[in-house]
């Protein structure tokens, strides 16, 4: 019997860039209280959300990849046909399919490239660059593109108590290649199935045969959720350090899925992080962008110098499934 | 613990959570309605009482404890169990 010819990749894979797209459209808590009879105080306490982004109609889950991917791009300093993986996490790419990855990868110019979208829901980024971490070192792919990018608007029940002023658009990418040392840790990951209808949408039939058909509007259970978020995944980002062997003390940055400030906060006291670590506060302004989120508050901590390069951040991301998933990274 | 050395305990909890001032915290005030106890920071002040006073408390009892008295019953019937 002859035995297969393998491959292996480079010995080491790290983030090379980061590009980010934010809608042009900034949303203030104002605009949004009245469908949720609620004041821009309660939604700033409850959740430390001011402003958000919200996409228009000439700003789609397509069109704010491609520009986020340029940025990634540009900024790792490779030519976009070196790309030979696109994948995209996302839950508001409204097509069933194809995926969004191809027409991507089409309007990048990198056709030749592998791509598909993987169903992740907020965690779907982290999930994303543990695979293509996995396949520069394997040699299944030299340079991947790792893109989170949503349009929740169009999924948003603007009249939910729970949902209504949280949700957010925007897309951020970043590039994956090989590298002369480490740039990204081992990933801990998972999911817990028993809280399936925690975080989800309805089943397309159902609202395909209800009186009023509408959008597939995302339901939250947001006490339960919290809970996990705050304390379960407090957890997985100190195994993710652990894994790596960073301390909290050798930790600057702190990137985790920007759901809730108040979910932050908790998770960084939980973690007992010292006040050197710099936290992602991006939903401040953009809201949560499910598996937008992480990729852009680390596009906004670079470009405000709260990343720098060498520095060693922490990435965890959660949600829907429940899924999730945590990786200490190198910003480039 | 007695009824009341649970209830300084929990006190101390809120207080720590929420910042409201642990001598307000009394069997008979509402969490929501008297101490302003949002139902995010009720979440937080069940994990830090779970750990406290080693019970579990699951999501689906949190609603039912209204009232610090109904969390201090429910601490104390766990406890001994």
């Amino acid at each position: 019997m002859s035995a297969l010819t393998v491959e292996t990749g480079a010995a080491h894979a790290a983030i090379l860039g980061v590009g980010a797209y934010r809608p042009a459209r900034l949303v203030p808590n104002s605009e949004v209280v009245d469908a949720i009879d609620s004041s821009d105080e309660w939604i700033q306490q409850r959740s430390g959300i001011r402003t958000r982004r919200i996409a228009d109609d000439s700003e789609t889950v397509i069109s704010m990849a491609v520009d986020a991917s340029r940025g990634a791009v540009e900024h790792a300093g490779i030519d976009i046909r070196q790309i030979d993986c696109v994948i995209v996490a996302t839950i508001s790419h409204l097509i069933q399919t194809p995926s969004a990855a191809t027409a991507i990868a089409h309007q990048l110019g990198t056709d030749q490239a592998a791509a598909f979208d993987i169903s992740a829901a907020c965690a779907g980024f982290c999930h994303g660059v543990a695979l293509a971490n996995d396949m520069v070192r394997a040699g299944s792919a030299r340079y991947a593109l790792v893109i989170g990018v949503e349009k929740l608007s169009d999924i948003t029940d603007p009249t939910d108590r729970g949902t209504g002023f949280i949700f957010a658009d925007g897309a951020g990418a970043v590039v994956i290649g090989p590298s002369e040392t480490p740039g990204i840790g081992p990933v801990v990951w998972g999911s817990d199935g028993e809280h399936y209808d925690h975080i989800r949408t309805p089943d397309l039939r159902d609202l395909v045969a209800s009186d009023q058909p509408h959008m597939p509007f995302l339901s939250m259970k947001g006490s339960e959720v919290f809970r996990w978020a705050s304390f379960a995944m407090a957890k997985v980002a100190q195994q993710a350090l652990d894994r790596a062997g960073i301390t909290v003390d050798e930790l600057d940055c702190f990137i985790p899925h920007q759901a809730n400030n108040r979910i932050t906060d908790t998770m960084a006291r939980a973690m007992k992080l010292p006040p050197t670590v710099r936290i992602a506060r991006d939903i401040i302004d953009a809201g949560n962008t499910s598996a937008a989120s992480v990729p852009l508050a680390l596009h906004r901590m670079i470009e405000e110098g709260d990343a720098r390069s060498g520095d060693i951040a922490l990435l965890v991301a959660f949600g829907a499934g429940l899924s999730y998933a945590a990786q200490v990274v190198v910003v480039p | 613990m007695s009824t009341e050395e649970i209830r300084a305990a929990l006190a101390d909890i809120v207080n720590e959570v929420a910042g409201i001032p642990a001598d307000d915290v009394q069997l008979d005030k509402s969490f929501s309605d008297d101490l302003d106890v949002d139902s995010l920071s009720m979440v937080e002040v069940v994990v830090e009482a779970e750990e406290k006073f080693g019970v579990t408390i699951p999501d689906d009892e949190v609603k039912n404890l209204k009232t610090v008295g109904d969390a201090v019953a429910f601490i104390e019937r766990n406890r001994a169990a």
